[in-house]
């Protein structure tokens, strides 16, 4: 075992105890929002793309799913197979049009067309509008396990994030990967070596997409509910800013961005400091910013770098 | 019946002309921050937020009037914008522009969270000068005074602007120092300070339109932050850092919006995004910008 | 990847036993009232329902005593942010692992909906005092869902009925483009077109339109009567200003539908004096009222609307019929509320019907015009009371939970 195999082992078991201590549901949420964010920072870290409308994904992904859920009878593994695969679609659109362009353009383009997939959720009946789609069943997964308990949930979930997180995990070590981060890197170097840049951009864009729609469909069914604050474009700075305080271009930096912004919206959302959410949240962008911008595991493995090798 | 409908669609198109004239200063301000800085300035709109409140403020504490206003509540958020700037922007100055985006998105929530927390939700009014009180009745509509001032105003700002970055020397300076600091800087000239001030300007044109905005709109924390999306895709469309681009196309997108009003209302806040990927589909730079 | 595999079984299994271990103790009838209040706290309708709404509730508990049932009443408060997912986790958190007895507060209809849903499934109580969709106590009715304060139906009858039945036949709609709007506008159109009057033309304008212009030149051109305003807050106020600035106001009346003490407060005398509205509450109404409503204004520095008055009426009902009943369990608690007529200065005539439905007297008021006010709180002109039942529609058969 490498020493990153014994890192992600310990987190495993980390991930496996949570529950004993903390409420399922909230985990829950941590680790849709982790798989989000790792989806999100596929693009940003290791391409070098900046989508400013990463939540029509994730709202796709809830919204055909929920749909699935309430009027179909598919069991849940079914209907989140095709929140994802309608996500990867709209993936595929979205990164046909947007690929070629560049910088603040690309996240320009990303932003309109999600701002169009905000209006057709905000326009179509199925969605309800802003009360969104409430009460959402959550199955019994493959037909035998209940799903009601929080728990049994809880562990769904974590096998779904774990699916995810290796499929970004490969997809980065992959002779694919390398290829992306030469992009990256030295976008014309790549071209001039042969490499079709557009086509593996638009690739990992899809596979990109397809995971934010699974982190989409899956947190329908643990909130029960799919909403038009998934498909806003707050939600598509929400998770540039949990990669950003995470570290962009780590693979496990998004987890730890989500979890933190995960828990201070939790626990800003009670007591005294309700008021001043916003403007905590400004100061951690402006400070991310200003003395941080590798993030926390970024700035971790610095720190590690600089003291131990 | 038909002529009717005409008049109609003649009101629409100046209520168009008269949202494109506000949407002009505003995007104006962003344009040259970015098109002369390449500072992504994502606080715009809470700096026009700013602007709105200051000469609230101004008039209910100090008796400062509306005319006053349209000097001083400029020149005190140019001077926020200095500040900001000389102290937090500068720093990341030659890091990537998506940062100076991310910090200025931050600063956006703070001044917004802030004002919210001080001054509540529910928006405050601000009345209309008694000098523009009233208005014409057109053979179309009835045109309130007040609405003609910020067509006059906000063009003669526009203009003025423009001329005096592409036609005078000032704006020349201007261009080059930004365009090539180092070269600017060997034959003398200030070079972080043009930087500075260019910037607080940019911010002041948002204070201008915040005083514009206070007497017609309810002064509210989030005025700010609905608009700013909009000026951001006006900016886009008009090609970024155009100058002139961003002043035709917040005139355009002003009628184009006007007319969705019209005919297909719901749409009306999203029409500009359609516009948006389509123009960047067919002139990747935008209207008017330069191809890279 | 042998050993890899095993201690990861070994992980997952001990994992799996010390989770199931923790969490089966889950709350359920523990003696103890905890109430939790989910409210605006930095939103749109933080001035409406948000800290205002926390401070109602407080004084409702210090004046019941602080304690129910032998013990302290524990009180905890949320930020709903105005989204039904974070309300919806919030809500879950609160009675699947905290122990909370009930939720109030609860502005906007699509929070109050997630709420309500998950408390369906807790089997807890839903308060509900700051929405205005009459969904909860039709077609998403259920047993544990109680609606105070007002709704759509009552704000309807209580502003459209008079003037439609005064001749102002002809009716323009500018609404928000979205759930709350669109039923506004349905109840009202309904109302409308039951007493001789007729729609003439929607405007359904995006919500948060900042620009009102364009759709007051349609509704000028529509000749109605009546424009009627399907919206809430600042798309009022500012629907309102720019009617005004276009003259259409000396050319056809304009209906506020849904205005809260702030937004008049917030809104030009010149501009909205002589409008008429409908409300569940007005702090100068009577002495009673203006005891409470200075006490409150005392701790929270404005006078309250509607929804705050709404929020201490509503926990002190819950809190005396937990009291009387003598458990916190809401299916018993739900009962006893139903049974007893709430009576104190907010809830006149008032009885909490078997559909979860508060129905009691609301008001018809003018917004005063400059020279009439004495100080900046004084903003209503009461003209006229309109009983519940006139106010409200009947109960339906099918969310008759007696």
């Amino acid at each position: 075992m490498t020493n990153n195999q014994k890192l992600n082992l310990f987190l495993l078991v980390l991930a496996l105890l949570a529950p004993s201590v903390l409420y399922p549901v909230f985990l829950a949420k941590v680790l849709c929002f982790a798989l989000f964010a790792c989806a999100f920072n596929l693009l940003l870290g290791f391409v070098g793309l900046l989508s400013f409308g990463h939540a029509a994904f994730l709202g796709t992904g809830g919204y055909i799913t929920g749909h699935l859920m309430i009027n179909s009878g598919l069991t849940p593994e079914l209907a989140i197979l095709t929140g994802t695969a309608a996500g990867a679609a709209l993936g595929a659109l979205f990164g046909k049009l947007a690929v070629k362009r560049e910088g603040i353009y690309f996240a320009m383009v990303t932003l309109a067309l999600a701002q169009l997939v905000f209006f057709i959720y905000l326009q179509a009946p199925f969605t309800n509008g802003e009360d969104g789609m409430q009460g959402v069943p959550r199955g019994e997964a493959f037909g035998l396990i209940d799903l009601s308990d929080n728990l049994t949930m809880y562990y769904f979930v974590l096998a779904i994030f774990v699916f995810g997180y290796w499929v970004i995990n490969r997809t980065v070590h992959s002779p694919f990967g390398q290829i992306l981060k030469a992009i990256r890197d030295n976008e014309d170097r790549a071209t001039s070596l042969g490499y079709d840049v557009n086509r593996y951009k638009w690739i990992a864009f899809v596979i990109s997409a397809a995971l934010a729609a699974l982190a989409g469909s899956t947190k329908t069914l643990v909130f029960q509910l799919a909403s038009l604050t998934d498909v806003h474009w707050h939600m598509s700075g929400e998770v540039i800013l949990m990669t950003l305080v995470g570290g962009v271009g780590t693979i496990f930096g998004p987890v730890i961005g989500a979890g933190f912004i995960v828990t201070m919206q939790n626990y800003l959302s009670g007591g005294e400091l309700g008021n001043y959410i916003h403007i905590i949240m400004g100061v951690v962008f402006v400070i991310c910013v200003l003395s941080f911008r590798s993030g926390i595991v970024g700035q971790l493995m610095k720190f590690k770098r600089d003291n131990f090798s | 019946m038909f002529d009717i409908n005409l008049f109609a669609l003649f009101g629409q198109l100046l209520v168009g002309l008269i949202n494109g004239s506000f949407y002009a200063l505003l995007s104006l301000g962003l344009a040259i921050i970015f098109g002369l800085l390449k500072i992504i300035n994502f606080a715009q709109g809470a700096l026009y937020m700013l602007g709105a409140f200051i000469a609230f403020l101004a008039l209910k504490y100090m008796g400062i009037n509306y005319w006053a206003a349209l000097i001083i509540v400029p020149v005190c958020v140019g001077l926020v914008g200095i500040l900001m700037e000389r102290f937090l922007i500068r720093p990341i100055a030659n890091e990537d522009h998506l940062y100076s985006l991310l910090l200025t998105f931050g600063l956006a929530l703070i001044i917004q969270g802030a004002f919210t927390h001080m001054f509540g939700s529910s928006g405050l009014s601000y009345a209309i000068p008694e000098e523009l009180k009233g208005g014409n009745r057109l053979p179309f509509m009835y045109l309130p005074n007040y609405r003609a001032w910020i067509i006059i105003a906000s063009v003669a700002v526009c203009f003025g602007t423009w001329y005096m970055i592409e036609k005078t020397k000032l704006g020349a300076y201007l261009r080059a120092g930004t365009e090539n600091p180092q070269l600017m800087q060997a034959f003398g000239i200030n070079v972080p300070l043009i930087v500075t001030l260019t910037f607080g300007f940019g911010v002041a044109l948002a204070g201008f339109a915040g005083v514009m905005a206070a007497p017609v709109y309810s002064v509210s924390p989030d005025m700010g932050s609905n608009i700013l999306i909009v000026v951001f895709a006006i900016v886009v469309i008009g090609g970024m850092g155009s100058i002139g681009g961003a002043i035709l196309t917040g005139l355009g997108m002003g009628v184009v919006e006007g007319l969705t009003k019209y005919f297909y209302p719901e749409a009306s806040t999203t029409v500009i995004f359609l516009v948006m990927v389509i123009v960047l589909l067919l002139k990747p730079a935008g209207l008017f910008g330069k191809e890279a | 990847m042998k050993t890899f595999n095993k201690s990861l079984t070994a992980a997952l299994v001990s994992g799996v036993i010390a989770a199931t271990a923790a969490t089966s103790v889950m709350a359920e009838s523990d003696g103890k009232v905890k109430l939790g209040i989910l409210a605006d706290m930095g939103g749109v309708y933080a001035d409406i329902c948000g800290r205002g709404c926390v401070t109602a509730a407080e004084m409702a508990i210090e004046d019941f005593g602080g304690k129910a049932l032998g013990q302290p009443i524990e009180l905890v408060t949320a930020d709903s942010q105005l989204k039904p997912d974070i309300a919806s986790s919030i809500a879950r958190q609160w009675v699947e692992a905290d122990g909370v007895d009930a939720i109030g507060g609860l502005v906007s209809s699509a929070v109050s909906g997630a709420v309500s849903k998950v408390n369906l499934n807790a089997k807890k109580l839903t308060l509900i005092s700051g929405s205005a969709s009459n969904t909860f106590t039709t077609k998403s009715c259920n047993p544990f869902n109680v609606h105070w304060t007002y709704n759509v139906v009552a704000l309807a009858n209580g502003t459209v009925k008079p003037m439609v039945q005064a001749g102002k036949k002809k009716w323009f709609f500018i609404t928000a483009d979205y759930s709350f709007g669109h039923a506004l506008e349905g109840v009202a159109s309904k109302v409308i077109n039951e007493n001789g009057g007729e729609v003439v033309g929607t405007i359904r304008a995006p919500l948060g339109t900042t620009d009102f212009s364009s759709y007051v030149l349609q509704a000028q051109a529509s000749g109605a009567d009546v424009v009627a305003l399907a919206n809430a807050g600042n798309d009022t106020v500012n629907a309102l200003k720019t009617a005004t600035e276009f003259g259409l106001t000396e050319m056809m009346d304009v209906a506020g539908l849904l205005v809260f003490t702030q937004n008049a407060q917030a809104m030009d005398p010149a501009v909205a004096g002589g409008m008429r509205l409908t409300t569940g509450f007005y702090w100068d109404m009577d002495d009673k009222a203006r005891d409470w409503s200075q006490r409150f204004e005392e701790r929270h520095g404005s006078i309250p609307s509607m929804i705050h008055a709404g929020v201490y009426s509503a926990t002190t009902h819950y809190l005396n019929a937990v009291e009387a009943s003598g458990t916190e369990d809401a299916a018993v608690v739900i009962k006893k509320m139903k049974a007893t007529k709430p009576e104190d200065f907010f809830s006149r005539n008032a009885e909490l019907r078997a559909d979860g439905r508060m129905v009691h007297d609301m008001l018809s008021v003018e917004i005063k015009k400059s020279e009439e006010r004495k100080d900046k709180n004084d903003i209503y002109k009461v003209i006229s009371v309109i009983p519940g039942n006139e106010a409200f529609s009947p109960m339906l058969p099918q969310c008759n939970f007696s």
